[in-house]
Parts: C-alpha cells; sequence; structure tokens
C-alpha cells in the first residue's frame, strides 16, 4: 500500500482504516505475547492455509472460476520439495540446493495450474468444479499408487526447510514470521492486482465474458494467466506447508482437505482478500477446539454446524457478516442524533 | 462503552493465548489420541474404552493424584495425528501421551516425541515396526506389541501343520500390512516356502472391487494369505466366494477378527478353519482374559462382543501409564526422568500374560495363535491353537542381525 502511495504521489496513509493498522500491529506483535502453540499451530497454520485459500479467493471472487485443484497444485509444489530436496525416507531425494528447490517447486506448480486452466476454462460454472475436483482426485489416486517418484501411501518425511542466518525456520517464531511476510505479500499483490488493468478486465469477463471477447479482450488467455497466477500463490503456500507439516502424504492432498479449502474460502467470504485469512482462523480455531466444547465423538458435528449457520445467515462468509453488523451499527449511529435533535 | 468491551475481549483473548494452563499440584493430565473420525472412527472409539476401563480400575488416581484425561482425535493421517498431539502437549500441557492408533501416524509422533523430552509418549495400537526398532525415540513407549510380532508362529505352522508350501498373498497398500507380511513370510520362507512377488497383490484402502485381483490369482498355490482390515477383509471373502474360489485362506491380525466374523451371508461358512495370529484370542479361557470380557461388556453395553485388540492395546499402555505413576508417587517435576526410568523397567500381568519391554522400550509378550471355529451357539470365533510365549521384536535373533532382513516392503522378504 505504501509503495502504491508513493507512485501515486501524494500520501495516501490517512485513508487506512485504523482496524486494518490495528491489526497490522497485533500481526507483527502476536508471538511477543502467545504462546509456542499459537504462534505456530493456530497463527502460521493459519497464514498457511489462508494463502491457499487465497489463490482459489482469486480465482473466484475476481474469475468467477471455482477451482477445486489449487490444493493440488500446493501439494504438487509440497511433493517436488521432497523430492528434488532432501528427505529421510530414502526414495528420491535428489538433494538441490533449498533455494533451487523452492524456485522450482513453485514455478512447476504455477504452470501445473496453468495448464489445469487451460483445460477448465472453456467450462462455466458447476463444470469448473467437476473438472478441476476430478483433476484433484486423480492426483491423490495418482501420487497413492505411484511408488517410483511420490512413494506410495507413505510419502514423503523429513522434509526440513534451511538453517539461514543463523535461525532454523521451522522455529515457532521465525517461521511464523516467514509466513506472515508470503501472506502479506501476495494479500497486498492480489489487492494491487485486483485494480489493475489486468485485474479489472479479469472482473470484466467474470461479468461478462461475452462482450468482452466482442470488444477484442482474449478471454481464454486472461483467464488461463489468472490461474498461473493463482498457481504462484498456492505455490508458493504448499512450500511453506510441507515445512509446516515436515512430510507431505496423500492424505496431504485428499479430497477431505481440498474440501477444507473450498469451506475456508467459502465461509471466509470471496469478495476481499482478508476473507480466506478470516475462514483459515475460524477453521484452524474450531479443529483445535471444537473437540474442548464437546468432548465426545461429536465434536465435527459442532464444526459442521458452524459453518453451516455461518452460510445460512451470511451467503457472502463472515466477512459479509462483518459488514451487515457495520451497516446496521452505522445506519443506527445516523439515525439516532437525527431523531434526538427534535427538529 | 465501546473501548471497555474491546478491553475486555482483548483480556480474554490474552489469557487463551498465554499457554497451557498449569496442572495443579494434585493431578497429573493425561492424553489420550485415537481415530474418532474418518475410516477407523469405529476402532478409535474402542480404543478410548480401553482407555477409560484402565482409568476406572485406578479410579482415575494414581500414586496420589488425580488423573485428568484429556482427548485428542486423529484422522488416522500423519499430519492429522501430529496437529492433534502438539495441541495435547504444547496447549492442554499433558505430561503423559497415550496414543496413536495407526501405523504411519506412530512413525511421525515418534519424531515429534524428540523435540518434547520432557512428556512422556505411550504408543496406543500402532504397530508399524520402525516406531521403536530403527531411530527410536527416548520418550516413546510401547507396551502393545507391533504388526511382526503379532505373525509369531503363524507361518511355522501354515508350514508345518497345514503343509502349505507356496502362497499368494493380498494385502493393503501402507506400513501396517508390509508389517504383517513380513512377519508371516519371514520364518515361512525360512523354512523353504515360496511366495513370489508376482503374486502378492497390494490393493489401496477402501478397494471395493477384487474381481480383477481375483482373475489374476494363480492357481497353483496351496494358500492365500490376506491381510486385510475391516470391510475391505468382508468385501473380498465375499466376492471371492462367490467367484467359486476355493483356496484356503491364512489371515492377518485384523481380517478375521469380530467386526468381519460377525458380518452375515455364506461368507461365514467359507472361513471356519482359518489359521491367524494376534496379540488376543476371543475364547481364551485364561480368568485374566474372561475377567476383562467381562468387565468390558459391563462397563460398556454398547460396545463390541468382546474387546477388540485396539481397546486391549490402548488398556495396557494406559494401565502402564498409570502403574509406573503410582511406583514414582506421581511426581513429574523432574520432566518425568525418573517416571520414565521407571517405565522401562516396569513388568506387569495383562489379561493376555506378563509384558516387559526391551531396549528400545518395545513389549516382549505372549502372542496367539488362532484358529476360526464355529461356537457352540453358531457364532464364528477364533479359538486358541497355541500360546507363543514372550514374542519380541527381533523374532528370536539378535538386534543387529534383524536389522540385515532390511525394513519391511512390498519386497521384503524376497522369498522364490
Amino acid at each position: 500500500m505504501a509503495d502504491l502511495s508513493l507512485i501515486a504521489g501524494k500520501s495516501r496513509l490517512p485513508n487506512i482504516h485504523p482496524a486494518a493498522l490495528v491489526a497490522a500491529v497485533f500481526l507483527l506483535f502476536y508471538p511477543a505475547f502467545a504462546s509456542n502453540f499459537f504462534i505456530f499451530q493456530v497463527g502460521a497454520y493459519t497464514l498457511v492455509l489462508g494463502t491457499i485459500a487465497l489463490s482459489l479467493m482469486m480465482l473466484a471472487g475476481y474469475g468467477g472460476m471455482v477451482s477445486l485443484s489449487q490444493l493440488t497444485v500446493a501439494g504438487l509444489a509440497g511433493y517436488l520439495m521432497a523430492i528434488l530436496g532432501e528427505n529421510s525416507v530414502g526414495v528420491m531425494g535428489l538433494g538441490w540446493p533449498w533455494w533451487l528447490t523452492a524456485l522450482t517447486a513453485i514455478l512447476a506448480a504455477s504452470v501445473f495450474s496453468a495448464l489445469i486452466g487451460a483445460i477448465s476454462v472453456r467450462t462455466e460454472g458447476i463444470y469448473t468444479i467437476m473438472i478441476t475436483l476430478a483433476i484433484a482426485v486423480a492426483f491423490f489416486y495418482f501420487v497413492r499408487q505411484n511408488y517410483v517418484i511420490f512413494n506410495g501411501f507413505t510419502g514423503y518425511a523429513g522434509v526440513e526447510p534451511p538453517v539461514l542466518f543463523g535461525i532454523y525456520w521451522r522455529d515457532p517464531t521465525p517461521f511464523y514470521y516467514l509466513s506472515l511476510a508470503v501472506a502479506a505479500f501476495f494479500f497486498f499483490a492480489v489487492l494491487y492486482g485486483a485494480r489493475s488493468t489486468f485485474g479489472l478486465s479479469l472482473q470484466a469477463i467474470r461479468d461478462n465474458p461475452r462482450r468482452m471477447r466482442a470488444i477484442g479482450y482474449d478471454v481464454t488467455l486472461h483467464r488461463i494467466f489468472a490461474y498461473w497466477l493463482a498457481g504462484l500463490i498456492a505455490g508458493t503456500a504448499g512450500v511453506l506447508m510441507v515445512w509446516f507439516n515436515g512430510r507431505i502424504s496423500p492424505g496431504s492432498v485428499g479430497v477431505d482437505i481440498v474440501i477444507d479449502i473450498l469451506v475456508i474460502a467459502v465461509v471466509g467470504g470471496m469478495r476481499h482478500p482478508i476473507g480466506p485469512f478470516i475462514g483459515a482462523l475460524a477453521f484452524v480455531l474450531l479443529e483445535n477446539f471444537a473437540i474442548d466444547l464437546i468432548d465426545r465423538e461429536r465434536f465435527n458435528t459442532v464444526i459442521g454446524l458452524a459453518f453451516l449457520l455461518v452460510v445460512l445467515f451470511s451467503p457472502d462468509g463472515l466477512l459479509g457478516l462483518w459488514m451487515r453488523i457495520k451497516n446496521a451499527l452505522k445506519l443506527k449511529r445516523r439515525t439516532l442524533p437525527e431523531s434526538g435533535g427534535g427538529q | 462503552m465501546i473501548t471497555d468491551k474491546r478491553t475486555v475481549i482483548a483480556a480474554a483473548v490474552a489469557a487463551m493465548l498465554a499457554g497451557p494452563a498449569m496442572a495443579q499440584d494434585d493431578s497429573v493430565k493425561m492424553g489420550a489420541l485415537a481415530t474418532l473420525e474418518g475410516a477407523f472412527t469405529v476402532l478409535g472409539e474402542d480404543s478410548m474404552r480401553g482407555v477409560r476401563m484402565a482409568l476406572e480400575e485406578f479410579k482415575y488416581t494414581a500414586g496420589g493424584k488425580k488423573i485428568e484425561l484429556i482427548t485428542g482425535s486423529s484422522d488416522a493421517s500423519p499430519d492429522s495425528a501430529i496437529r492433534a498431539t502438539r495441541k495435547l502437549v504444547e496447549q492442554d500441557g499433558v505430561q503423559v501421551l497415550v496414543g496413536p492408533l495407526s501405523g504411519s501416524e506412530g512413525l511421525a509422533v515418534k519424531d515429534y516425541a524428540k523435540t518434547q523430552p520432557n512428556v512422556t509418549f505411550l504408543n496406543g495400537s500402532s504397530a508399524a515396526q520402525d516406531t521403536t526398532l530403527r531411530d527410536p525415540a527416548e520418550n516413546f513407549f510401547r507396551f502393545g506389541t507391533e504388526g511382526a510380532q503379532w505373525m509369531a508362529g503363524l507361518g511355522e505352522y501354515v508350514y508345518k501343520e497345514k503343509g502349505y508350501r507356496s502362497i499368494a498373498v493380498l494385502a493393503e497398500d501402507y506400513s501396517f500390512p508390509y508389517t504383517q507380511v513380513f512377519g508371516f513370510l519371514e520364518p515361512f520362507c525360512r523354512l523353504g516356502g515360496e511366495a513370489p512377488a508376482d503374486a502378492r497383490f497390494w490393493v489401496p484402502i477402501g478397494n471395493k472391487d477384487y474381481s480383477s485381483v481375483i482373475a489374476a490369482l494363480p492357481d497353483d498355490v496351496d494358500a492365500i494369505y490376506v491381510a486385510l482390515g475391516g470391510a475391505d477383509a468382508v468385501n473380498f471373502l465375499t466376492q471371492y466366494e462367490q467367484a467359486g474360489g476355493d483356496l484356503p485362506l491364512v489371515g492377518g491380525s485384523i481380517t478375521v477378527d469380530q467386526t468381519v466374523l460377525g458380518s452375515k451371508g455364506r461368507t461365514r461358512d467359507f472361513v471356519i478353519g482359518t489359521p491367524s495370529a494376534g496379540p488376543i484370542s476371543d475364547t481364551w479361557d485364561d480368568p485374566k482374559w474372561q475377567a476383562f470380557v467381562e468387565a468390558y461388556k459391563t462397563q460398556f453395553p454398547d460396545g463390541f462382543p468382546s474387546p477388540s485388540l485396539f481397546a486391549h492395546a490402548y488398556y495396557i499402555n494406559t494401565k502402564a501409564a498409570l502403574l509406573a505413576l503410582d511406583e514414582v508417587g506421581g511426581d513429574l517435576s523432574d520432566g518425568g526422568k525418573k517416571y520414565r526410568e521407571v517405565l522401562s523397567n516396569l513388568s506387569f500381568e495383562t489379561p493376555t500374560g506378563m509384558v516387559k519391554l526391551d531396549e528400545r522400550r518395545n513389549a516382549i509378550a505372549d502372542i496367539f495363535l488362532t484358529e476360526v471355529s464355529e461356537g457352540p451357539d453358531g457364532n464364528l470365533l477364533n479359538k486358541t491353537i497355541k500360546v507363543i510365549p514372550e514374542v519380541s521384536q527381533t523374532l528370536g535373533v539378535s538386534y543387529d542381525e534383524f536389522l540385515k532382513y532390511g525394513p519391511v516392503s512390498r519386497e521384503n522378504p524376497k522369498c522364490g
């Protein structure tokens, strides 16, 4: 945002909402007062899941393409980290330096995403969902049954981030800041990109592809490029995901997790890039603490009900709920002084 | 007013974030981790019954301290097991943890245990070999035995008593069946039996259609060794029977257990006489086992007709944790160092005989060789043929010798 205002030539700092400032300060100083569990498993995991869901939000919110294979893209990047880099399983593990591995993994994931795009962009709505779901399921079964490259059911373990500048990047606080940096970068990139020429034409294509085609835009190419960008986001998040878990196996790219990502994006809200992160936070908190609320075998029901209620009462997710409450408050505040004025 | 509310919320959040609530001096926090979601939910629920049985037996107190039980759930994937474990240890602050249930989960939790040297981990029913055999963790204990041990005596039995010389293998494709196939074939092949690689069939968990496998099964083998669990076993047996298959079977530890034998249909007659082996035997007439079954039935009328090997494994590990707590007087103030020393040397009487640990903290215990037979009221039961005493993880040879066999896999042992 700051860069943007520099380019624009005048300071836009006063335009920043105080809530955003509070959130930024909170996120920056979060590790100072939270426990390791809250830094790593709640904080960092939320940011990683949120970034994967962000790539879905970008495609669905701005491009109108609901792709269920974003986790698959992230999973491919994770697998490549284990295959090209180092792992403790004794299969593959080519031992490339970490930066080359990460770069290759992210680029390969983005190309994979663009390919998925090339296959699916000529379809609309439910058919896009079907095709991308089919790709996700095919990938899941492929890695489960391929032993030469993907090591089958067992997958890979012992995938570690590098020790850099004397810091072990999997320690809670460093990993949190790493995830925060990546998440923030892509968050602002999506925010900025949405107002760029490309972002605006993508949204126009979402609203009326036929008209855009008629005035000379290459609709297909725009969409595939959007998939490629989303692949960069998902691929980077996939690298973080495998560093977070230290391992990757077919279970990490299974259909249930694919659905989790969709749930996160939908519950958070598809209108604004902050939505996926709110959704991820709600998801991670429920996943961790629902079992304490209802200490029996039924805690998954609580998770399901919570999400059902959100979607039922606010089709725009938690973000929409917040907007509605805010608007209602504003309306109240505006009406109150008027009536109190006693004309 | 708004700021007031915000302060309250902020304070509440800060209090929540501030980390694990310290256990009170008069209680010990114990975690139990099992699969309460996903494909193995039913097995996970029975595991929790085992934990509660042991706690009930001790009236939820050990070493003069109250035991506070906190449960965690995974879906049998290593990722979810680690997340649940981390929550129990780092957020809830458990000092002793019992779990997990499934093979690959155990390997992951063992790795995590190394990063938490002050917490004591006891395995649930996870039965992969390398959890304790290679690169073990100092603070990870397994008082239940593992998949290769469960097969003790079965290879010799089918070679010598049944006279089988060549065998086809059908198993699910992951670490636990690998361990079982290894445990069964190793002695069988050493005696001279054959199980060529092209007669081994590996299917994914949850496979429904076995027709292609059945068509590919060779005719010139003496029997089929089947290591499938739950619904997979039922599906295969039904389809094999319908296809007119007539080869005798040899079962893995969870292939002909109560969940499969209880199913309806003609499969029942077909599996009579199938030999198998495992850590428990439904009909063992030892009074301690009978008392255990009775206690299970009274406490959990809605459970299985007889406790599963999952309830059994969790029961034994929880009991070991409580016995050791008793011995140290509930004192874990030194990060559990003394406690783990007591655990390492612990040996006690379980419903299935004495159990003690080897130097890598894996159990040495009795294993049961069983055969499916018809009970007095028409039910199918596993009849005890033989008890193999004190089976160790290295199956009778030295540790270094055993390592030469190599890690379990689809091709280990080679065998013909």
